[in-house]
């Protein structure tokens, strides 16, 4: 093991980590934004407000994310109106389709993880809020949803890992994120079993810093609290 | 969009036949490597648990991609060596084997911690019966622990395997002919990126609905016998 090398090319790996914590943050947050009403819609009572999140989620989980990651960044150039359209100089830019395709792709398994700690709450709490005259949207806002981001966190967490790890497949598309810079490091030293040991080494400081730092969130939240009844 | 793909349609069933091969080759290794860890795991050899658990912490705070990059590139210069000590220049592993040594890698971890669920669900009265029977360790374990474990793991494994067929587009990365490799090489003649990547996609869920059903009839065969309790 050469760690000469590895100490030399360190900055340069830890400047490919911090834009793959832009791409993950970006992708979780707006990924959580678009599942909100993704999954409040999937556990709909009615079979017509179900069919689109599920044709959504089945269409996003059932296939794999460098596919998807292709169908945006090569894909979209097939058709002349997305090249004359307005959002063309974004959805040339392999960093907006990157986050795009993350954040579409995120989206479907969060409204998933949603949809089943909505249907996690006990009914006697829905129940209860009705009962005090609470309308069903007020209900829904300040009873359902709370509640559900409680229970749904833990796999919210897990879901922030995966997607760290899924990140990678940005260097497939020219991106020079952690995985990127490590293979055009290599294209240029030679040494890939040092460069990838590097970067597997940032990868694993990442995700222990996000579970960590989720278990205080959980803390703060107090997610212990609300469940075990 | 044509029917004929361009003439692609061979290519890309060639493709499907590789991405099963290799998603059922990186399963069976997964499978021991899965089992060996949940073993080391729940063993009372604290050498033992310290290495299962080593082995799934690590692959799993990696990405995939990582595993398959540093498996195929990182062993050539290893590969060199071992094939100059067997007197077999020029020995080195191909695509395909990396593919499944990666994908194998990733899977087994995740399946340590549902063999090791499913091991600690099994209720200690049973290993005692076995042990009362007068039943070798090995036999407790092969006749009484493993076939129960099956029932209780198999959802998490399913769930496992739908992730792995879906990461085996991965592979594409490092040149193996799967069906994204073929898809990228029928755009580059075809210049419809989003018609073939779509193909694909579709290729990908067409698989994904065959692995769900026999999932759900295995799921079926092994909970027989056993009533479920919320119906």
């Amino acid at each position: 093991m050469n760690w000469e090398v590895i100490i030399k090319w360190l900055p340069r790996l830890a400047q490919g980590a911090t834009l793959t914590l832009e791409l993950v943050a970006i992708a979780v947050i707006a990924g959580l934004i678009l599942a909100i009403p993704l999954g409040i819609a999937r556990s709909s009572r009615h079979w017509y407000v179900r069919a689109v999140p599920f044709s959504y989620i089945f269409f996003f989980r059932g296939t794999p994310l460098l596919v998807q990651l292709f169908l945006v960044y090569y894909g979209l150039a097939q058709f002349d109106a997305v090249r004359s359209s307005a959002l063309w100089p974004y959805l040339r830019d392999p960093f907006w389709c990157t986050v795009l395709t993350m954040t579409l792709h995120t989206a479907a398994y969060i409204a998933e993880i949603l949809r089943g700690a909505l249907q996690a709450i006990p009914r006697g709490e829905i129940e209860a809020a009705r009962a005090l005259g609470m309308s069903k949207a007020k209900a829904l806002f300040y009873i359902m949803l709370p509640r559900a981001a409680r229970i749904g966190l833990p796999a919210y967490s897990n879901e922030v890992i995966l997607m760290l790890k899924a990140s990678a497949l940005a260097s497939t598309v020219t991106l020079l994120e952690l995985t990127g810079m490590a293979r055009t490091i290599i294209a240029r030293t030679y040494l890939p079993v040092e460069i990838f040991f590097a970067a597997g080494l940032f990868y694993l400081l990442i995700s222990f810093l996000l579970v960590n730092g989720f278990k205080l969130l959980e803390r703060w939240l107090r997610v212990d609290a609300c469940q075990g009844r | 969009m044509n029917i004929d793909l361009y003439g692609f349609g061979p290519a890309l069933a060639a493709g499907t036949l590789m991405t099963v091969k290799l998603a059922l080759c990186a399963l069976a290794l997964g499978l021991v490597l899965g089992l060996l860890g949940a073993l080391a795991k729940t063993s009372p050899y604290k050498p033992l648990q310290w290495l299962g658990g080593f082995y799934s912490t690590l692959v799993r705070g990696v990405p995939e991609l990582l595993w398959v990059l540093l498996i195929y590139f990182g062993t050539v210069s290893l590969m060199n060596r071992l094939g100059e000590a067997l007197n077999m220049p020029g020995l080195e592993l191909n695509a395909f084997a990396a593919g499944v040594i990666a994908l194998g890698l990733c899977f087994g971890a995740y399946a340590t911690e549902v063999f090791r669920g499913a091991i600690l669900a099994i209720p200690k009265g049973h290993r005692e019966a076995g042990l009362a029977l007068g039943l070798s360790k090995g036999r407790i374990f092969s006749k009484l622990i493993l076939p129960q474990m099956w029932r209780i793991a198999l959802p998490g494994l399913g769930n496992l395997f739908m992730i792995l067929m879906k990461d085996t587009a991965l592979v594409s990365v490092i040149g193996l002919e799967e069906i994204m490799r073929h898809s990228q090489i029928a755009v580059t003649v075809s210049k419809q990126p989003f018609t073939f990547y779509m193909v694909a996609a579709f290729i990908y869920l067409g698989l994904t609905i065959i692995a769900m059903t026999g999932m759900h009839f295995m799921e079926k065969r092994a909970a027989r016998g056993f009533a479920r309790a919320n119906q």
